[in-house]
């Protein structure tokens, strides 16, 4: 192909698949890189405000008997921490990344179904207004990031704090479960010609599966918290022990969905974890097969063990013995893969670059994480430890230094191709060390305080509990991770402009996202490339092997088959639209509207059956 | 490709159809996906309709008789019969036959309402209302969470029936009325250990 014939040709596609600018163009796009980048800024624009509350609890409890923050200001600084860095940061951080590289991994344009993928985004905006808002207005949720009746029943908890809790939690749980679905249809119906499922790059299998398991484990969380509404404010009995009711079940159906939750952050960050580990080894990832298998028997797994954060209840013997057993066996699919990472760097040639750097202070963490974890396994010891400060260390390592140091890591790989500009090595190892070294400062003597006795949840402590040195320590290390975590932010912005340019691909990288310009055009590939292994890009042909046919002035997206990835058909991809904010807000209002008055579930529907009938409506173009 | 490295044609997607139906299509993984969230929707309510049942000394507890059998009959009866014409309507979607899909998504419309005037009924012979306990809690839940779906598909099918009524049926819409075919399916097979659990149960259990 001539050269003046190929960039007529990329002209086309790009204006194609262009996107108009302003205002209108923010509210309509689809372009699953706008949607997803947003997605991700507003997750880490969470994650500081998150970070900021962790040290105002901190400053509280650096010394004894503080006075700085009353009972009150200290239950809405820990349940608003908690719920937001669980439902607002930590899952839809994951599901963003995913939402951005997925596509870009698979060598295709968008997503399965675009503007799902913008209703996702906006209702997860409306889930972080839902609990923010609020707060500005002084109404703050204050019983926890679980919040369990009968606590948050109608007999204790007068006032909406317990509704927005709840409703904050539909808002998001439809978010990820819209994109969950999109997720899954994408990777099953989208991957490249050739590339079969056992060609898929480790991070597409996490996202598969982590997929799967957000699909089996949401509908428990957006029941219960819908059951708990209906106590509140139409008379149902569901957690009132005096009519039939049980508040045990809420803590079942909260956990069925509260433990694969875990793994649900989790996954996604094993993904990245191989995507690292693979790239700086410059070889093969060690252990392919068992790393998916023992994903694929997590995934299993983590739906078997949610009775072990309720060993206190009071449940039969026997069964706490079964969750033991099963808490335990865990922990061996997640070691296989850590000795498999371990392998793949030991094996190859790595380079001790800073997103490899945050993988190494994953494997440190985590497993420090992961060992305080099968202690907690044990129903005798956990008997002892829950609600003491031994579990708020132990959550920690898993959550930071098991899901936030490799993100942080991926943070770091992807940048370059989202920017076209690289950050800061050395800001970057600077903040690493902060942030890794302040962390375990911080949180390393809370298993000791754990252990001596100090329970969560408290607001101050005497001094004759002799708690006071330990505490100040944490709270030096958490100040010393807030400056990490700063200079971290100031090394993202100022690279921005300054970065040295990154090329395609800066890091050698093997998948197929490396195959396209930094940042990459509107349209994401000028060809569908055609995959042979895992690793395409290190293949060593001097010409890349694509296929090309897709229209040049219709968005077309190539479909292949399930398991063998051969072509298949074109399906027609929808361009921008406004419909998806739309009917964003019309099940917004709803969802406001029905912790006031149950008729706004009946009226509310009105609108949203409205929008979803412009939604769908054919236009000449077809899909969701 | 656009990291400017060169590259080798070895295939020609232009030949390539630009629809398909049934399993093939895309639209169809995503309903997959949704009938995945919403069938573990339904298995949870009614694991917590059974953890209920096992803390509670008399199910119905006592002074309340269980659903009206003839009520739940009725509505599984004509919910059972209304799979042979969506059936019959997803075959006719797949031959492109835009004569019969037009008379059958009409009369799967007219099913909807029907079956939603007998659910309505339904509601008046549970004999217990949601508010008196928790037995009466969960049993609403369960046939409401049905009722919504019920509701949902019937939207679904008369926002379909508008468009192709009103213009040229294109082969994506045949696909979407095949897509509409099988979500029905899925709500007539949700129901019946649904309509097991909640009208059989407390009689023979």
């Amino acid at each position: 192909m001539s050269r003046a014939a190929d960039s007529g040709r990329v002209a086309r596609l790009a204006r194609t698949w262009s996107e108009p600018g302003g205002v209108w163009g923010f509210l309509t796009t689809v372009d699953h890189k706008r949607i997803a980048a947003r997605y991700i800024m507003a997750a880490i624009a969470l994650l500081a405000l998150d970070g900021l509350m962790a040290i105002d609890m901190r400053l509280q409890l650096a010394f004894p008997a503080l006075k700085r923050l009353e009972a009150q200001g200290f239950n809405e600084a820990f349940t608003l921490h908690g719920a937001s860095m669980m439902f607002l940061v930590s899952v839809p951080v994951m599901e963003a990344m995913a939402l951005w590289l997925i596509p870009l991994m698979l060598g295709q344009r968008n997503m399965a179904f675009p503007r799902l993928n913008a209703f996702s985004f906006w209702m997860y905006l409306g889930g972080v207004l839902m609990i923010w808002l609020p707060h500005i207005a002084n109404v703050t949720p204050d019983l926890g990031w679980f919040e369990y009746p009968p606590l948050s029943g109608p007999g204790y908890a007068p006032g909406h704090r317990a509704d927005i809790w709840a409703q904050m939690i539909t808002f998001t749980e439809v978010a990820a479960l819209s994109a969950s679905a999109n997720i899954f249809a994408t990777i099953m119906r989208l991957r490249p010609p050739g590339m079969t499922l056992a060609r898929m790059p480790l991070f597409l299998w996490a996202m598969l599966i982590t997929a799967l398991m957000t699909i089996f484990a949401l509908p428990a969380v957006m029941l219960v918290t819908s059951m708990l509404i209906a106590d509140r404010m139409i008379g149902t009995h569901f957690f009132n022990p005096a009519a039939g009711g049980d508040v045990v079940l809420f803590q079942h159906l909260f956990w069925f969905f509260g433990h694969p939750e875990v793994y649900i952050i989790f996954i996604p960050a094993l993904g990245f974890v191989g995507a690292i580990v693979e790239t700086f080894s410059r070889r093969p990832a060690f252990g392919y097969t068992p790393i998916v298998l023992s994903q694929i028997s997590i995934a299993v797994l983590a739906f078997g063990l949610w009775v072990h954060h309720m060993f206190a209840v009071g449940l039969p013997k026997l069964g706490n013995s079964f969750y033991t057993a099963a808490s335990l066996v865990i922990a061996l699919p997640t070691g296989l893969q850590i000795f498999c990472f371990i392998a793949t760097l030991w094996s190859g040639r790595p380079r001790l670059q800073t997103p490899l750097l945050w993988i190494v202070g994953f494997v440190f963490t985590f497993v420090i994480g992961g060992l305080t974890g099968v202690m907690t396994a044990s129903a005798p010891l956990d008997l002892q430890l829950t609600d003491t400060y031994f579990v708020v260390a132990h959550l920690h390592y898993v959550l930071i230094g098991g899901a936030l140091f490799p993100l942080f890591g991926a943070f770091v790989y992807w940048y370059p191709k989202a920017v076209g500009r690289r950050m800061s090595e050395a800001w970057g190892k600077v903040s690493f060390w902060l942030i890794a070294g302040g962390f375990n400062l911080g949180f390393f003597p809370m298993h000791i305080l754990g252990l001596m006795g100090m329970p969560r949840r408290i607001y101050t402590y005497p001094a004759e509990t002799g708690w006071g040195p330990l505490n100040i320590v944490a709270s030096i290390g958490a100040a010393i991770a807030g400056i990490g975590a700063a200079i971290f932010v100031a090394n993202a912005l100022v690279s921005l402009r300054r970065g040295a340019p990154a090329g395609a691909n800066p890091w050698g990288g093997a998948s197929l996202e490396w195959a396209t310009s930094s940042p990459p055009p509107p349209h994401n590939f000028d060809h569908t490339p055609v995959v042979e292994d895992r690793t395409p890009l290190w293949t060593g042909a001097a010409r890349r092997p694509v296929m090309d046919g897709l229209s040049l002035d219709r968005r077309e997206l190539l479909l292949t088959t399930p398991l063998e990835a051969r072509p298949d058909y074109r399906q027609t991809s929808p361009g921008p639209s406004i419909w998806p904010l739309l009917t964003a807000l019309a099940t917004s209002a709803m969802f406001v509207g029905s912790i006031f008055t149950p008729w706004a579930v009946v009226w509310g529907s009105l609108p949203i059956a409205a929008a979803l009938t412009g939604w769908f409506w054919p236009k000449g173009g077809q899909g969701a | 490709m656009s990291d400017g490295t060169a590259v080798k044609i070895v295939g020609d997607l232009s030949d390539l159809p630009t629809s398909a139906i049934g399993p093939r299509s895309l639209v169809w993984w995503g309903t997959v996906g949704f009938m995945l969230i919403e069938g573990t929707g339904f298995l949870i309510a009614a694991g917590a309709y059974l953890y209920l049942r096992g803390q509670a000394a008399g199910w119905p507890p006592a002074g309340i008789r269980p659903p009206d059998l003839w009520a739940g009959i009725a509505f599984t009866a004509l919910l059972l019969a209304s799979e042979i014409p969506n059936r019959w309507l997803s075959a006719m979607a797949k031959a492109r036959d835009t004569r019969a899909v037009r008379w059958g998504i009409v009369g799967m419309a007219l099913m909807g309402l029907a079956l939603l005037a007998l659910r309505g009924l339904e509601f008046a012979h549970l004999n217990v209302r949601w508010d008196r306990d928790a037995y009466g809690s969960v049993l609403w839940m369960l046939i409401f969470l049905h009722a919504t779906h019920v509701l949902t598909d019937l939207v679904d099918t008369v926002v379909l029936a508008a468009c192709v009524l009103t213009r040229e049926i294109s082969d994506s819409q045949f696909s979407d009325v095949d897509d509409n075919a099988g979500y029905w399916s899925f709500v007539v097979v949700t129901w019946l250990p649904i309509y097991a659990l909640v009208y059989w149960g407390p009689r023979l259990l």
